[in-house]
């Protein structure tokens, strides 16, 4: 059996998402940006595409969209973008400390170009207390970003809080919804945010299209130079497929959102309460009701996750031992170690995420499979610690 | 059944063309291989800016690493042993550089990293042994039970010297398939499987300083060389030296001593930072004494014991006598002199009329002190 419980890190592409960007990958294959019919019909799609996903979101305005390669541009958009429009007006900005990388290392860059950067602590269990934003932000502070669900823990933040505060003080709010959109419902509105990072690949659309929403009146600057593409905010020719794609997996999704998180999260607490009833020595990381409904984080004492993790692939599970990285190997996570976990806990943690296509037999399998894995490492783990303490 | 307990090899794969071909032989006897590349690097980088990348364990090799995996069909994996690698490797290292000796960082890599920490990992994944590319090979002794560790076939490429520390328990596990063929061969084999590492030159310098090891030692651990005086062995100063870790025990250049004599390190003395230099008759001694005795081929050295012994891995082994001193001390006593014996190096025992053999080994210890390093 091969079980897939990494859908934090991507998910598989709908077959009705593919269905929907064939056409544009074969013979609709117009330019969006030409003048003749074959443009014209990659334009009326494209446009299609970004009415669909600005309404998912709550904004009936559809171009208040930009797409984007992918949520790390739509972050860095956010970031960079405001950052160089407003920096005449200050050069502050605040964040939590358990940003995804895309937030934090675009802001690690604007720092070293003169910028100042407040990371905003979490708890032990990841909530972030509102009252350190209201305390952080200051006259010459121009951007707060704050994700909406933690990509590790799936722990929510009170973005929509945040708002009113950063409405209050009249400072845009950046929310990465990449993880929540999909699971949850996502509002633009609701949340009173002035941008919102979107990823199509998180939610059965391809990799490589992604989206910011930017309210009307917020002041940001390109990126990227060249055609006056998204309203001269994001130069380059459109990738129709992808839109096309981004769309048609936000229609399936938002047909599915209510009955798919209730059944996520009964898959999910089956997994955790069977992992802890199993083992010994099983903690959850993140506060247990305030997140997403198909992700956990679970520390497993006297393991290495990353062992853990390889150990469960040979068994055709797979699951992550923090986030996904380029290198394949794994750093300690920033997000556990933010949240005071002492480290053993951290190396000792494995995220598991499940999907549309997760089914209770596979909720079993992982039950029946993990746990004398886990037994197994702790018993040579433990047999090695006392052989060196016998030599020692 | 717990899962995975399915006669699993995991494959030690560095990136080069031995732990290539042994991943290909285990695959080949139709055991379920699993690969696995320790990545010991970035943040280490080799000092200089021409320094070769494609070494051992570098970024470079782990792709190779993993090209080769995907041509032989076996999971790959990449474990970040940055943080281990830096504590059992190159502490050790440096360690003992600055005590005045000369490491064989091999030795702990071996011993507490692929045979250590990664044994232990590979116990946990189900699997029961851990295959490197070493040339060495690995027999049962049919009237002891003992786990015996002998050269290899090609006397040239053989690695025992680096193995000897391994434990009864760590050769129970481990797998040298590699360990029973010329070089040829195994470049002929990985040839004939069209691995893209076929023809990948040997790695021939210690892995993580390339080239001059004082510049790394230079860049690692700068602040703590203090200079100190060179003197003779008449005791008079002839000289100043920039830190005892820049020398080793027969080194004759960089002395920076004129004269008409030829002058040689013959010790270097930790306590007082000194530096001794003689005459090339000085550097020649019989007895040497190892501390941290491994014992492979015997239980215990109970009684002396004619073996074949060599103070350095570029040498052929020489007559000698070990002599039991303490639990896991024991005296050479070799029947020619031996010439420039540097403490921190190992000296390897070969038995005297089985010459493949490893009886044992230990750490040189520097005569006249007892060193206090673990």
């Amino acid at each position: 059996m091969r079980v897939y419980l990494d859908h934090n890190a991507t998910t598989p592409l709908h077959p009705e998402v593919l269905a929907a960007m064939l056409p544009y990958l074969t013979h609709r294959f117009g330019n969006a940006s030409s003048l003749h019919a074959w443009g014209q019909e990659a334009r009326s799609a494209v446009e299609r595409a970004r009415t669909t996903v600005a309404r998912a979101l709550g904004s009936g305005d559809k171009d208040t969209l930009v797409f984007t390669a992918g949520g790390t541009e739509a972050d860095n958009l956010a970031l960079q973008g405001v950052a160089a429009a407003a920096q005449a007006r200050g050069r502050h900005l605040i964040l939590s400390a358990v940003e995804h990388h895309a937030v934090l290392h675009a802001a690690a860059h604007l720092a070293r170009r003169g910028f100042e950067v407040t990371h905003l602590l979490v708890d032990g269990q990841g909530l972030l207390d509102p009252d350190e934003l209201r305390r952080a932000i200051r006259p010459d502070t121009i951007l707060v970003s704050l994700m909406h669900g933690n990509n590790e823990t799936g722990v929510l933040f009170p973005v929509a809080e945040a708002g009113r505060i950063c409405r209050e003080r009249g400072v845009p709010l950046h929310t990465d919804a990449v993880q929540s959109f999909g699971k949850l419902p996502v509002d633009v509105e609701a949340l009173g945010v002035s941008l919102l990072s979107l990823s199509a690949h998180k939610l059965g659309g391809p990799k490589g299209v992604g989206a910011l929403f930017v309210r009307r009146g917020t002041d940001m600057q390109p990126l990227l130079h060249g055609g006056a593409q998204e309203r001269s905010r994001r130069a380059g020719t459109e990738n129709v497929a992808g839109a096309v794609g981004f769309a048609r997996a936000t229609e399936l999704m938002l047909q599915e959102q209510a009955g798919a998180a209730r059944r996520l999260r009964d898959l999910r607490d089956r997994l955790e309460g069977g992992l802890m009833a199993a083992l010994a020595g099983v903690l959850r990381n993140g506060h247990p009701g305030q997140r997403l409904p198909h992700a956990t984080s679970l520390a497993f004492a006297g393991v290495e996750a990353d062992s853990l993790v390889l150990a469960l692939d040979l068994e055709g599970i797979a699951a992550s031992s923090g986030a996904a990285c380029s290198s394949g190997s794994v750093e300690l996570s920033h997000v556990l170690t933010a949240m005071g976990l002492p480290q053993e806990r951290v190396a000792g943690s494995v995220r598991f995420s499940l999907g549309r296509d997760t089914t209770p037999d596979e909720i079993e399998y992982v039950l029946a499979m993990l746990p004398p894995i886990v037994e197994r490492m702790r018993r040579v783990n433990a047999g090695r610690s006392a052989a060196a303490g016998a030599s020692a | 059944m717990i899962p995975g307990t399915d006669g699993k090899v995991v494959a030690a794969m560095s990136g080069g063309v031995d732990s290539a071909v042994a991943a290909a032989l285990l695959v080949r006897e139709g055991l379920p291989v699993v690969g696995i590349t320790l990545r010991v690097w970035p943040s280490l980088r080799p000092v200089q800016a021409d320094a070769r990348f494609d070494s051992c364990c570098s970024p470079a090799a782990v792709e190779d690493a993993r090209g080769v995996a995907a041509q032989l069909g076996i999971p790959h994996y990449v474990l970040n042993y940055e943080a281990e690698f830096d504590r059992e490797v190159i502490q050790y290292f440096t360690d003992a550089y600055l005590a005045g000796e000369t490491p064989n960082p091999c030795v702990p890599c071996n011993s507490r990293l692929k045979f250590g920490s990664l044994l232990t990992r590979a116990r946990g994944w189900g699997a029961e042994r851990v295959a490197t590319g070493h040339y060495a090979r690995i027999q049962r002794d049919p009237g002891t039970g003992r786990y015996q560790l002998r050269r290899a076939v090609d006397s040239r490429k053989d690695q025992s010297y680096f193995l000897y520390i391994l434990t009864q328990e760590q050769l129970a596990a481990a797998r040298f398939p590699v360990g029973h063929l010329t070089k040829e061969e195994t470049r002929r084999i990985a040839g004939e499987l069209g691995l893209a590492v076929a023809g990948k030159p040997d790695s021939q310098e210690i892995c993580f300083a390339p080239g001059d090891y004082r510049a790394y030692l230079r860049q690692r651990v700068g602040d703590a060389l203090v200079p100190g005086t060179i003197r003779d062995t008449g005791g008079a100063v002839r000289g100043r030296h920039p830190g005892v870790a820049f020398y080793t025990v027969g080194q004759r250049r960089g002395l920076g001593i004129g004269g008409h004599e030829a002058l040689y390190v013959i010790d270097l003395d930790p306590a007082t930072n000194e530096v001794i230099v003689g005459q090339d008759r000085d550097l020649w001694t019989r007895e040497v004494d190892l501390e941290r005795v491994n014992l492979i081929a015997i239980e215990a050295l109970t009684a002396p014991r004619r073996v074949l012994a060599k103070i350095r891995y570029a040498q052929a082994p020489a007559p000698a006598t070990m002599i039991p001193l303490a639990a896991d001390a024991v005296r050479l006593c070799f029947e020619e002199p031996q010439r420039a014996v540097a403490p921190g190096q190992a000296a390897v025992c070969y038995d005297a009329n089985d010459p493949d053999l490893v009886v044992g080994g230990g750490t040189i210890r520097r005569k006249g002190g007892i060193s206090n390093r673990q």
